[in-house]
């Protein structure tokens, strides 16, 4: 398959991410958001990495292959820690006001 | 020869020691004590000034070196003090007089608190010391220093009874009147170090007499000369800056009798005379008669004043601007002798009068308007002889003091031009006119006060009466020293002057017939005047002036003149300066960036929202910047 079907499924999850972002007001979606928006930028790693490793240049270079992938999964599992301190702020939030509305969280002001 | 150096500094240092015991002790010291150590110091002062003329008689000049007071590159001004012909007679004149009116004031002021008696005691050393330094300076920045001390001196003595707002703001005008001379003086002092390097009387006169300098030129001379006759206006009240005297009247009489006649006035025609080497260079002749013109309108103007005013004192202010007015006429026709010599006599009669009608406010307990007197002669015999004999002297009638003085002027004119002789002499009638109204008004007829005031009347007490009799005797015999050769006098004063100014020889002198003509004619003329003068005010009657008479009275409205043509509009000038230029313009230039920068951080705030959504809305925005920045405009 070509790289620009990767590109393009890639950019699309992450508009999709940062709309979902943008306009939604509950926590938990923002924080899904998000993940879809990291997601997409794990899987245009990976779909680089794949295109490079069908076409070496010059000499094979077997490390390169599997770099990518490799911390893609690094990623992943980072990503995971970084939910369950996410999920667990939103669930100390929701104990707090009894609302995951970010509308809320405006106590920066003032 | 040398100790007269040694000692000379102690002339002007014994004022100042006297007017600092007397400032700071003046919480301290007793009146009586404040009154001997005030008339103590001018007093020791005087004896040495005495030593000093007999030591420079013989034709001796000494300049007094004491330090360098400004040494910068090329330009040495020294702390140094001339001691020659001119200043030793200035110094008798200043310490002489001044001595008599410390005396007199003893008595006069009297009835102060002793808190304000030392106080009034030491701004008349201090002022006695600023004038000794003006004379006694041998270049002209030493005597800018004495010029501004008697400006403040005359400031702080006019306002002496500072709780009277109109003598406040008579002071004012005397301190403001001079400043504007003083800027002429000063820029003068300037030119002349510009182009000369020097400010010293001898070297910068060396230079012009033997034209050593090259870059100076007629020019130079015309401009120096107008800018120290500019500094001299203001000091010796001349048109247009003559309205500060009379208005100095505020100050106690004593203070007007100094400031008439023994410092301040006399400053200008001294600083004329010292300066007459320049006055009489290529170039000079200029200023020579614009000094000639304004001496005369001067002269003229004050003399018209005095004929209707009713003030004892403002008759006497007026008198001495006229007065003048003449010298400044014997400055202007190349006669400093005559001019001099005027300042001489006219010290001593003004001094007296100024002194006699202080005598008469005293006895009247404070009455100055001449209309309310009269008959004084019954109860002030002293004051009432010593006062005509002070205005025989001022109306020049012969054999006093102020004939001789006159007619060296007035000869001195007639051979400069007939006109100006005509019309000082005019001048000079007016002035037997005035004075003899003012005293035929003060002693002679019926008492016109109330009754309270008739009861009061007294003979002033010996302190007084003694300065009175001292001033008489000089103003009857002071002008024995320059009895002119025709009269088979030696005119000593001119010989004792020489070695300062220089007696030039006329061309072609006038014949001692018409000299005798123009002494006869003046002597005549002022007779007429006197006697017109007793036969209207024999027996006053109070009248309405009307006409010109009522102009006269108002002072040709001179002071209304400039209060609408130069105080007024400056005043507007400030008005609009304050309430638009500073209230609108600055304050709103200040009061805007303030209401900006407030403006500017309250929009600012508004970015704070504190809503998640919005910060990564901008951040997004941002990124997106960075984003089509990186692809497009690189």
């Amino acid at each position: 398959m070509e790289i620009k079907y990767y590109i393009g499924l890639a950019v699309a999850l992450f508009c999709i991410g940062i709309i979902g972002v943008l306009t939604r007001r509950n926590a938990i979606i923002i924080f899904m958001c998000i993940e879809v928006m990291l997601n997409a930028v794990n899987l245009l790693l990976v779909a680089f990495s794949k295109m490079h490793a069908a076409a070496p240049v010059g000499k094979s270079m077997p490390s390169v292959v599997s770099d990518a992938q490799i911390f893609v999964f690094f990623i992943m599992v980072v990503a995971a820690a970084e939910v369950a301190v996410g999920l667990a702020i939103i669930v100390m939030m929701y104990r707090n006001v009894h609302s995951v509305d970010v509308n809320f969280l405006n106590r920066l002001k003032n | 020869m040398n100790n007269v150096l040694q000692i000379v500094w102690l002339i002007p240092f014994l004022p100042l020691l006297g007017f600092l015991i007397n400032g700071l002790g003046r919480k301290q010291l007793s009146k009586t004590l404040s009154g001997i150590i005030g008339s103590g110091v001018i007093l020791i002062s005087f004896v040495i000034s005495l030593w000093v003329f007999f030591n420079v008689k013989g034709g001796n000049t000494h300049v007094a070196h004491y330090f360098n007071f400004i040494d910068v590159n090329a330009i040495k001004i020294g702390f140094d003090f001339q001691i020659d012909q001119l200043s030793a007679l200035f110094l008798l004149i200043i310490t002489g007089v001044g001595l008599l009116i410390h005396v007199y004031s003893t008595s006069y002021m009297h009835e102060e608190d002793s808190k304000d008696f030392a106080k009034y005691f030491s701004f008349l050393n201090l002022f006695v010391f600023s004038m000794l330094l003006l004379v006694m300076g041998a270049n002209y920045v030493i005597m800018f220093i004495g010029w501004e001390g008697v400006g403040l001196c005359s400031y702080l003595l006019i306002g002496y009874w500072f709780k009277n707002t109109s003598f406040n703001n008579a002071a004012k005008k005397a301190f403001i009147m001079n400043r504007i001379g003083d800027l002429g003086f000063l820029l003068a002092v300037f030119w002349l170090i510009k182009k000369l390097g020097t400010a010293d009387y001898h070297t910068a006169f060396d230079i012009i007499v033997n034209h050593k300098a090259a870059t100076f030129t007629p020019v130079d001379v015309t401009g120096i000369t107008i800018l120290l006759f500019i500094g001299a206006t203001g000091k010796s009240a001349q048109i247009p800056l003559y309205t500060w005297l009379p208005d100095a009247m505020a100050g106690p009489t004593p203070v007007s009798a100094l400031i008439h006649a023994a410092t301040m006035v006399t400053a200008g025609i001294y600083m004329i005379a010292r300066s007459n080497v320049l006055y009489s260079a290529n170039g000079a002749e200029i200023s020579r008669n614009i000094i000639a013109v304004i001496g005369l309108a001067t002269a003229l103007l004050a003399a018209s004043i005095a004929l209707k005013q009713n003030d004892i004192k403002k008759v006497l202010a007026y008198s001495t601007v006229s007065q003048l007015g003449f010298m400044f006429i014997a400055l202007g026709c190349g006669n400093y002798t005559a001019a001099v010599f005027h300042v001489m006599t006219h010290a001593f009669f003004k001094a007296l009068l100024f002194l006699g009608s202080g005598s008469v406010i005293h006895a009247m307990g404070g009455e100055q308007d001449i209309t309310k007197m009269g008959g004084l002669n019954r109860y002030l015999r002293i004051t009432q002889i010593t006062f005509l004999i002070g205005c025989l002297a001022i109306a020049g009638c012969p054999p006093f003091s102020g004939f001789f003085s006159k007619d060296a002027i007035l000869v001195g004119a007639f051979e400069n031009n007939k006109v100006l002789w005509v019309l000082a002499v005019f001048a000079a009638m007016m002035t037997a006119y005035y004075m003899f109204r003012l005293y035929f008004l003060t002693f002679s007829g019926k008492f016109r006060g109330t009754h309270d005031q008739e009861h009061h009347l007294h003979e002033s007490p010996t302190a007084m009466t003694l300065p009175l009799i001292i001033l008489a005797i000089l103003a009857v015999i002071g002008g024995f020293v320059g009895v002119p050769h025709i009269l088979n006098g030696h005119n000593e004063i001119a010989t004792f002057l020489q070695p300062v100014i220089p007696i030039h020889e006329n061309a072609n002198p006038l014949s001692s017939s018409t000299e005798y003509g123009l002494m006869i004619g003046t002597t005549v003329a002022m007779f007429i005047a006197g006697l017109l003068a007793y036969l209207q005010h024999r027996n006053y009657v109070a009248k309405e002036n009307k006409g010109l008479g009522k102009v006269l009275a108002n002072k040709w409205y001179i002071d209304e003149l400039y209060q609408s043509i130069i105080v007024k509009p400056i005043q507007s000038i400030a008005a609009f300066l304050n309430n638009v230029v500073e209230k609108k313009g600055i304050d709103g230039f200040v009061n805007g960036v303030g209401k900006a920068v407030n403006y500017g951080s309250r929009q600012a705030r508004l970015l704070q929202s504190g809503h998640v959504g919005n910060y990564v809305l901008l951040m997004v925005i941002g990124i997106l910047i960075l984003f089509i920045v990186q692809l497009f405009l690189k």
